[in-house]
């Protein structure tokens, strides 16, 4: 709407009437402009309102402002409109209504139809340019002279090109990002095979460590790495590749589950095991021996010290056992303060 | 439990056979109890045993005031038999648990003495009233040395109670309205009501 200018209504002389129609509203871009119902002339050099009650508020606009615009229909209470989309305000223009707009663009409203006419006045207003040919004397020449050299040189066939450039980028935006998006299925199948993969080779290796799941159900993640590391050969896994294969077992309902023990130790552990199962036996084993260190306990479990050492700890945590901590080492109770 | 060693048992032969000696209680020979437990509520439990072991040893001793360096080598917390003491940072949680308790108040800013009341003051001013009023000596007037040292009193558990204690008992008496403190010549002394 920074566009316009206002205007005495009245035309040049070289300046002729093309159309006029009543009962238009004007829209700065998508709202609605602070002017109410008027009347929208086309003339062969500018678009010009006027408005319906106060014939002084009138204001205009050069054709050669305009870049291109579009019919756009009637819908259930609202008017057909046609969009115009405009070039930059010249420098010196003249003031007007609207000192400057956030939008490129006006609507014309037709409240009381006649849009289709007006519609293909200006279509053939804009091809034949009579504006270029007749230039009129002030104050419409100001600044538009020498804006219509440019407006030339671009043209609607210039600015439909650019459009389509402008397309052309955003498919290609588009493209690249779901290129990104395809690369990350990728990677995501990748983890899902990994993980079954995994799951395979614990299942594959039973015989050896069957031993290890009757007692302890369970492995210490690095002991894991090392052995699918072992089974590949070569395209060797990297440790997060196989923290986040092993994060998947729960959404792919493999028997599986990674548990982080509260010293953020990580082991793969049988889902079937459960944990009251595995503090039973730790209290079990103590209460058998009278105590037991961690490496005591792994002995006897054929488990590792690390794993040995977490489930005393589980077994403590809930209160089974407690500990004696001198310079001998750490050796676990069953927990007599409670039982006493 | 089958193999190990059961330390309540243990702890009860060997307090049949030594009547007089001070009766330890069985945490006294299991390993874990010179450990602070990391799991809270057995460390509450283990806190419960070090507090209540702590007074009936100042009681059997009749031990008034404690030393947290001496203590640390005293019998209490260094066990020489299984080679477990308790350390520094223990000790001083089981004398703040005592604090709390009302049975120790520190004596120094440092924390390196304090008193230790195993019994409080109001249960030694019952003590002593219950003794006065049995030889009918309700309306007499006492020295405090004689109350803690004279011959009548001996046996009594209060006899040879330390002089700070046995003034704190006698307020408690004295706010109930069952005792007056009064100055002489030569120290205080004390009316019973």
């Amino acid at each position: 709407m920074d566009r316009f200018s206002w205007s005495n209504g009245l035309l040049e002389i070289n300046e002729t009437l093309v159309i006029q129609q009543r009962g238009v509203r004007l829209y700065d871009g998508d709202d609605k402009a602070k002017l109410d119902v008027g009347v929208a002339l086309l003339s062969t050099h500018r678009l010009i309102w006027r408005d319906v009650q106060n014939h002084e508020c009138c204001i205009a606009m050069p054709l050669s402002q305009i870049i291109l615009f579009e019919e756009q229909a009637a819908g259930i209470g609202k008017s057909a409109k046609i969009v115009i989309h405009l070039q930059e305000t010249p420098v010196n223009k003249e003031p007007g209504p609207y000192q400057n707009s956030k939008y490129s663009f006006i609507k014309l409203s037709f409240k009381e139809h006649g849009q289709i006419e007006f519609h293909r006045r200006l279509t053939e207003e804009m091809t034949r340019k009579r504006w270029e040919n007749t230039p009129v004397s002030q104050p419409i020449s100001a600044g538009t002279s020498s804006q219509a050299g440019r407006t030339r040189a671009v043209g609607i066939v210039g600015i439909e090109r650019k459009i389509e450039e402008k397309r052309k980028e955003t498919d290609k935006n588009i493209c690249e990002a779901f290129e990104d998006l395809s690369k990350l299925m990728v990677k995501a199948k990748e983890m899902v095979e990994l993980s079954r993969s995994i799951a395979n080779k614990i299942k594959d290796k039973q015989g050896d460590i069957s031993e290890d799941e009757e007692r302890g159900g369970m492995m210490a993640l690095t002991e894991v790495y090392c052995l699918v590391n072992r089974a590949r050969g070569m395209e060797l896994l990297s440790p997060e590749d196989l923290v986040n294969a092993c994060k998947m077992f729960e959404s792919l309902k493999l028997p599986l589950r990674l548990r982080v023990f509260d010293s953020g130790v990580m082991v793969v552990q049988l889902q079937s095991h459960s944990e009251e199962e595995m503090i039973a036996s730790a209290l079990d084993n103590v209460t058998d021996k009278g105590s037991l260190t961690a490496e005591e306990f792994a002995k006897l479990l054929g488990l590792s010290v690390l794993l040995s050492k977490e489930r005393l700890l589980l077994a403590e945590k809930v209160g089974h056992l407690c500990r004696d901590d001198s310079v001998e080492g750490l050796r676990f109770y069953p927990n007599l303060f409670s039982t006493a | 439990m089958s193999g190990g060693t059961d330390f309540r048992k243990l702890s009860a032969v060997s307090t049949a056979s030594t009547a007089m000696c001070f009766e330890w209680p069985w945490q006294y020979n299991f390993p874990p109890f010179f450990t602070l437990q990391p799991n809270a509520d057995t460390r509450q439990k283990q806190l419960a045993a070090w507090c209540s072991l702590a007074l009936s040893y100042c009681r059997h001793h009749k031990l008034y005031t404690l030393d947290v360096m001496e203590a640390q080598e005293s019998p209490v917390f260094n066990n020489k038999k299984i080679e477990r003491k308790l350390s520094m940072e223990a000790i001083q949680v089981v004398f703040e648990e005592l604090r709390k308790k009302g049975n120790l108040e520190w004596l120094d800013k440092n924390k390196s003495r304090c008193l230790v009341m195993w019994r409080r003051p109001e249960e030694w001013g019952k003590l002593i009233y219950q003794w006065v009023s049995k030889n009918g000596m309700v309306n007499s007037v006492f020295t405090l040395y004689e109350l803690a040292n004279g011959d009548d009193t001996e046996g009594e558990e209060f006899h040879s109670l330390e002089e700070w204690m046995l003034l704190r008992s006698l307020q408690a008496l004295q706010t109930d309205g069952k005792a007056e403190i009064i100055t002489m010549d030569d120290g205080k002394g004390v009316k019973f009501f």
